[in-house]
């Protein structure tokens, strides 16, 4: 009998001490799964279609940093608040009605506000959102009449609210501020446009459609008129490509946006994938399109970025934060480029007035 | 008699699982009140406001800024070697000094007991850093090798207190009767702290592993051997309540922050000040390098008092 009790005894510790351990390896694995599991995706197209989303994470909620205020009240926005005044830039972003909650929402609660007008394209009317429908269907293949459309419908409500016209998806990331800066240099009457250049196909280059493009008022004139006047069509599906001819065809210059360094502005990845060297393959197609020569490393991208594209809703909050709060206290920034002549003198003429 | 035997064992095991539960709640209970103990009256440190450095001069600032030099330790096993190219390519530039300091070796020997006690490697590097840089830094700040840290926001921090007394700062959490700053954040101490943590580990009983069932963690006896000499922890924050020293990286924060409010508008998640966040990969560590000391919003200035320039011959900052 004392044998018996023995072993059931022991039977027992050995229970207890298995439901000890399985427990915990249980709750380790669990927790295990939080964290950055962000896999390695290269985007194998150029012209950045999207693939349909694997039901990625889906992030519920938004987060507004400028809650804080108070965080700010040694910030200096002057040069800012001028540049908004003299270089009015309307954003559209192409999105859909699928992606409106998944997407373009944290778009809208991050650097859409910054933008003189934002408008969300889509497929369909949204009341709520707000959302124009562009009466087109959903599809990879309908994104050149998406922009056809929007370009359109932009010209037909919005030509006088605007000097320059910008055109993202609802996966990129934009700094405007950075962009009115790049613009303050050109004037809105010169038919030019600005992104992230591409060299094949089109002699002059066109420009990324992830990595978003600006037109100027005059480029986005010529844009309507060569459809009315029928020297453009809607000639492929391939939209950046497609307009890049276009503008080619109607005379308007493909722009070179990099910084006074010579350093990108406009990035069709994420930081990461142009800072981490070898992250792209050689094989990869961007090594071959890009107009410039492209670097790989710090040497990638401009202090003074202005867009990043295949930016998932979180990327999008920390590039929020990295740029508009996250900062060096009493940092003297190694790159410190000038205004152009023009707005300097316009400044110094307002702050004379001011005394 | 098979299913008596089974019975215990299934017994066994349910008491072995709620025993797991019962300690795991209790050993996570983290209450904040402000317990006042001992030589400092304050629990939680904030950045200095503007009004009280109104009237000093500029030259005066340029100097305050020269005055704070710190010395960072990265501590970390071998494993970790991939890391120490990039943090001595990355943010340790900003340090006034860095210095790896990696324990355990490659070729282990069976009895190689020493590379798992990291309490006694905690000691033996405090040791060696105060013997040879006690003279020439005030402030001393250890941080793990997937830690990155701004130490411009430290500086700012640290510039109107006095090195001279024993602070002893970071992310603090809270283990019973026991206050103490986590590794994952970062561990600051000025030079008066690591004057007095010397001393004890000098001649004194009290900084010996001080593990009973498990292995208390090395930062967890860092504190119990610190509060022998009167040197509490002390959670750092900024003026709005928020921690600076963060123990995870800011995409963790930001979902953290999204889940515990579903379908709603939050906070931002961080401090504009914020000085360290942690779980990053080298590649992480270039992405923050830029991130922090390049990209910005042009048009954007700030009236800051102190003046910090960008180290000698770097391309990345």
């Amino acid at each position: 009998m004392a044998s018996k009790s023995w072993l059931n005894f022991l039977t027992f510790l050995c229970g207890s001490a298995i439901g000890f351990f399985l427990c915990s390896q249980l709750f380790s694995i669990l927790l295990g799964e939080q964290g950055d599991t962000q896999p390695k995706i290269l985007h194998n197209d150029p012209h950045a279609r999207h693939s349909d989303d694997n039901g990625q994470n889906l992030l519920e909620g938004q987060m507004n940093f400028n809650a804080d205020a108070s965080q700010h009240k040694d910030e200096n926005t002057d040069i800012a608040e001028n540049l908004y005044q003299r270089v009015r830039i309307l954003c559209w972003v192409m999105t859909g009605p699928q992606n409106l909650e998944k997407k373009a929402k944290h778009v809208k609660a991050t650097w859409a506000q910054r933008c003189n007008k934002v408008l969300f394209m889509s497929s369909e009317e949204n009341k709520d959102f707000p959302a124009v429908g562009l009466k087109t269907k959903e599809g990879r293949d309908q994104l050149y009449w998406k922009t056809i459309r929007a370009f359109h419908y932009v010209y037909d409500h919005y030509l006088e609210d605007a000097d320059w016209f910008l055109k993202a998806d609802d996966d990129t990331y934009v700094i405007v501020d950075n962009l009115r800066w790049l613009l303050s240099k050109y004037k809105p009457e010169e038919p030019i446009y600005f992104g992230r250049r591409f060299k094949p196909y089109v002699k002059q280059g066109y420009m990324s459609g992830g990595a978003g493009y600006v037109l100027s008022k005059e480029a986005l004139k010529r844009f309507v008129d060569a459809f009315k006047t029928e020297k453009c069509t809607h000639s492929s599906s391939i939209e950046d490509l497609a307009l890049g001819r276009c503008m080619e065809i109607m005379n308007v210059e493909a722009g070179d946006s990099r910084d006074t360094t010579g350093k990108e502005t406009f990035h069709p990845f994420v930081p990461e994938h142009h800072l981490v060297k070898g992250y792209l393959p050689r094989t990869f197609w961007y090594w071959n399109y890009n107009y410039y020569p492209p670097v790989e490393g710090p040497g990638c991208c401009s202090d003074l970025a202005v867009s990043f594209h295949y930016v998932d809703p979180t990327t999008m909050y920390e590039l929020e934060y990295l740029v508009y709060h996250l900062r060096p206290y009493g940092y003297l920034y190694r790159y410190q480029p000038a205004l152009p002549e023009n707005i300097l003198r316009e400044i110094n003429q307002a702050n004379k007035n001011e005394d | 008699m098979v299913s008596a035997s089974g019975a215990s064992f299934l017994k066994g095991m349910l008491l072995g699982s709620i025993s797991w539960v019962l300690i795991t709640m209790f050993g996570q209970v983290h209450i904040r009140h402000g317990a006042q103990t001992g030589d400092h009256e304050h629990h939680h440190l904030r950045p200095p406001n503007r009004k009280d450095f109104l009237n000093i001069s500029e030259v005066t600032f340029i100097e305050l800024s020269k005055s704070i030099r710190v010395f960072c330790i990265i501590f970390g096993e071998t494993e970790d070697e991939s890391y120490w190219d990039v943090l001595k390519e990355t943010w340790t530039k900003h340090c006034d000094k860095a210095e790896l300091y990696v324990y355990g070796t490659k070729n282990d020997n069976l009895f190689n007991i020493e590379r798992n006690d990291k309490w006694l490697q905690m000691r033996r590097t405090y040791k060696y850093v105060f013997e040879k840089y006690g003279n020439s830094y005030n402030w001393f700040f250890l941080a793990l090798p997937t830690t990155f840290a701004v130490i411009e926001n430290l500086k700012y921090l640290l510039f109107t207190r006095d090195a001279s007394q024993p602070f002893y700062l970071g992310h603090t959490v809270i283990s019973g009767d026991l206050e103490f700053v986590t590794m994952e954040g970062g561990i600051v101490l000025s030079i008066e702290s690591m004057k007095r943590l010397n001393r004890l580990l000098n001649n004194s009983e009290n900084c010996a592993d001080q593990s009973v069932i498990w292995k208390l963690s090395e930062d967890k006896q860092l504190a119990i051997c610190l509060k022998y000499a009167g040197v509490l922890a002390e959670n750092a924050e900024d003026n709005e309540g928020r921690d600076v020293f963060n123990t995870k990286s800011i995409v963790h924060l930001i979902q953290e922050h999204m889940s515990n409010n579903p379908g709603q508008v939050v906070e931002g998640c961080c401090s504009d000040m914020a000085i360290t966040f942690n779980g990053l990969t080298p590649q992480k560590m270039e992405v923050m390098m830029y991130g922090v000391y390049r990209l910005r919003a042009f048009g954007h200035h700030y009236n800051d008092t102190l003046v910090f320039l960008p180290p000698n011959g770097s391309k990345n900052d």
